[in-house]
């Protein structure tokens, strides 16, 4: 099936412009706020272990490196640079995830990822909120538990749920052999997406906090109750994903045990194993500075401010036309 | 048999699902930043012209489905099937029963060209073109003089489909009809 190329841009100069304005505001803001502006590389040596996240091979071959991994996202790089006491920093990164495809994803993408050494989760959302609603020029996020979103939407409690019980719930979208290899998580990512996420932000911009500890791979845990939840945090506005931020897990030991745990998940869906990137540990055991950090997606961060229906409407040229 | 991966998903695409051959419409990719990834798909059931909505993890995959668009001749009826003919010169017939043709039986004339979905080699559904020219059979007696606007009336076609026209239409006109609403579009210089 072959399809006549097309040449043209599917943005149009209007958007485009706007998207020049958007990464002007973002320099400006963080140049205001004494944040320095980093460049890491997009190719690197190793790719992540995290089970839904997969990188895009790339066939490099130079110095003594063969293969290599197109980023999924700067952070491991970025936190060397803070172990390295550079102090405060944000980027603005392509980056790469295959399989993406749809009305609000592409494989290539524009992350906007910061963090900010001394500041907890709660102070990073308020900066979150001043360089949102600062662009959009929308009303300042209100702060839902995780838990209470899935409640109020769905109706049970995703923390203390049965495993057979969400599985019953999930056969709505999914037959009982497909949701046999999904695990605990996988039928609550379901249910966040079905349910949960169309209806959030829709009055206000809002942001979803604790999350369970076993959905958040790099982020800090504390105890809720019974339940540990992670120091998590992710932006809805509209019903749109717009960023995902942790306060940071600073322990590598921990760090070391959790991509081992994702090689375990990986073996047991067929997914190939990542080797672990070493050098990040080693960042990690030298000392990451007790730090918050936050990847925004610039994409559909202009998708809400010009009104788009969908990502290409902000790309000059997805995927099909790239 | 090939089979095709989330990924490839597409409107357009034809697959196999629950063994009948379906049509995918419509391909949603849905995945919170770090969670698992899902295709909602909306397919129309080719068997039973029924839409499903159905939900895939990302990477799961369905088998192609033998299904083919083929130009061809509608040549005749034997009561029990409608014979077409392919127009590539190869002239191999086939034969579509009730349920292929469905309702593009008030549309079939002979020596006109449809397209006909085989599956597995067989008449799966007959499609018409969008616009067909035929012949009145049966209306009321035209009004002189009302040639441009107002009023319409019901006139039977000679395949015996029933479209409202114009007042003015009188029988033994050709007509060119738009298959897709069933609506007059004008009358045809006979020659």
């Amino acid at each position: 099936m072959t399809e006549i190329p097309v040449w043209q841009p599917t943005a149009s100069r209007d958007v485009l412009k706007s998207r020049a304005q958007q990464l002007a505001y973002v320099r400006g803001f963080f140049d205001a706020r004494n944040v320095l502006e980093v460049e890491t590389p997009v190719l690197g040596r190793f790719g992540v272990t995290d089970v839904n996240l997969d990188g895009i091979p790339a066939q490099v071959s130079a110095g003594c490196l063969n293969g290599g991994w197109l980023q999924t996202s700067p952070e491991y790089h970025m936190k060397r640079l803070l172990a390295a006491e550079i102090g405060s920093i944000y980027q603005v990164a392509r980056v790469f995830r295959n399989g993406e495809r749809g009305r609000r994803h592409n494989p290539e993408f524009s992350m906007l990822e910061w963090y900010r050494v001394g500041l907890d989760d709660q102070a990073l959302m308020a900066e979150v909120s001043d360089l949102v609603c600062g662009w959009l020029d929308c009303e300042r996020p209100e702060q839902l538990h995780y838990r209470q979103a899935v409640i109020a939407s769905a109706g049970f409690d995703p923390m203390t749920v049965s495993d057979y019980n969400l599985r019953q719930y999930c056969e709505q979208w999914l037959e009982p052999e497909q949701l046999a290899g999904l695990g605990r998580d996988g039928c609550l990512d379901l249910v966040m997406s079905f349910v949960v996420e169309p209806g959030l932000g829709l009055d206000r911009p809002v942001f979803i906090t604790r999350y369970p500890a076993s959905q958040a791979a790099l982020a800090k845990v504390s105890l809720e109750g019974d339940h540990p939840v992670a120091h998590r945090f992710e932006l809805y506005i509209g019903g749109l994903e717009i960023c995902n931020g942790y306060w940071e897990l600073t322990d590598a030991a921990e760090q070391r045990q959790r991509f081992a745990a994702d090689n375990g998940q990986r073996r047991a869906t067929g997914k190939p194993e990542m080797a672990l990137d070493e050098a990040f540990i080693g960042a990690l055991e030298a000392g990451l500075p007790d730090c918050s950090g936050v990847a925004l997606g610039l994409d559909r961060l202009l998708m809400l401010k010009v009104g788009a229906k969908s990502i290409e409407e902000v790309l000059a040229f997805p995927i099909e036309r790239a | 048999m090939a089979s095709y991966s989330t990924n490839e998903f597409r409107g357009g695409l034809k697959v196999l699902l629950d063994g009948d051959p379906c049509i995918i419409l419509e391909n949603e990719f849905v995945k919170p930043g770090k969670g698992q990834a899902f295709n909602r798909v909306r397919l129309r059931n080719l068997m039973t012209n029924r839409v499903w909505e159905r939900t895939f993890k990302s990477g799961e995959s369905l088998e192609s489905a033998d299904v083919m668009d083929q130009d061809m001749e509608y040549l005749y009826t034997d009561g029990e099937f409608w014979h077409f003919m392919l127009t590539d010169g190869s002239f191999e017939q086939y034969a579509a029963d009730a349920k292929a043709v469905g309702d593009t039986i008030k549309w079939l004339k002979e020596q006109d060209v449809y397209t006909v979905t085989l599956y597995n080699g067989a008449p799966l559904s007959v499609t018409p073109p969008n616009f067909v020219e035929l012949e009145v059979v049966d209306t009321d007696p035209g009004m002189k003089g009302d040639t441009a606007q107002g009023g319409s009336k019901p006139a039977t076609l000679s395949t015996g489909a029933v479209v409202s026209v114009p007042l003015f239409i009188v029988i033994g006109e050709v007509l060119k009809v738009d298959t897709r609403t069933g609506e007059y579009v004008n009358r045809v210089k006979s020659s």
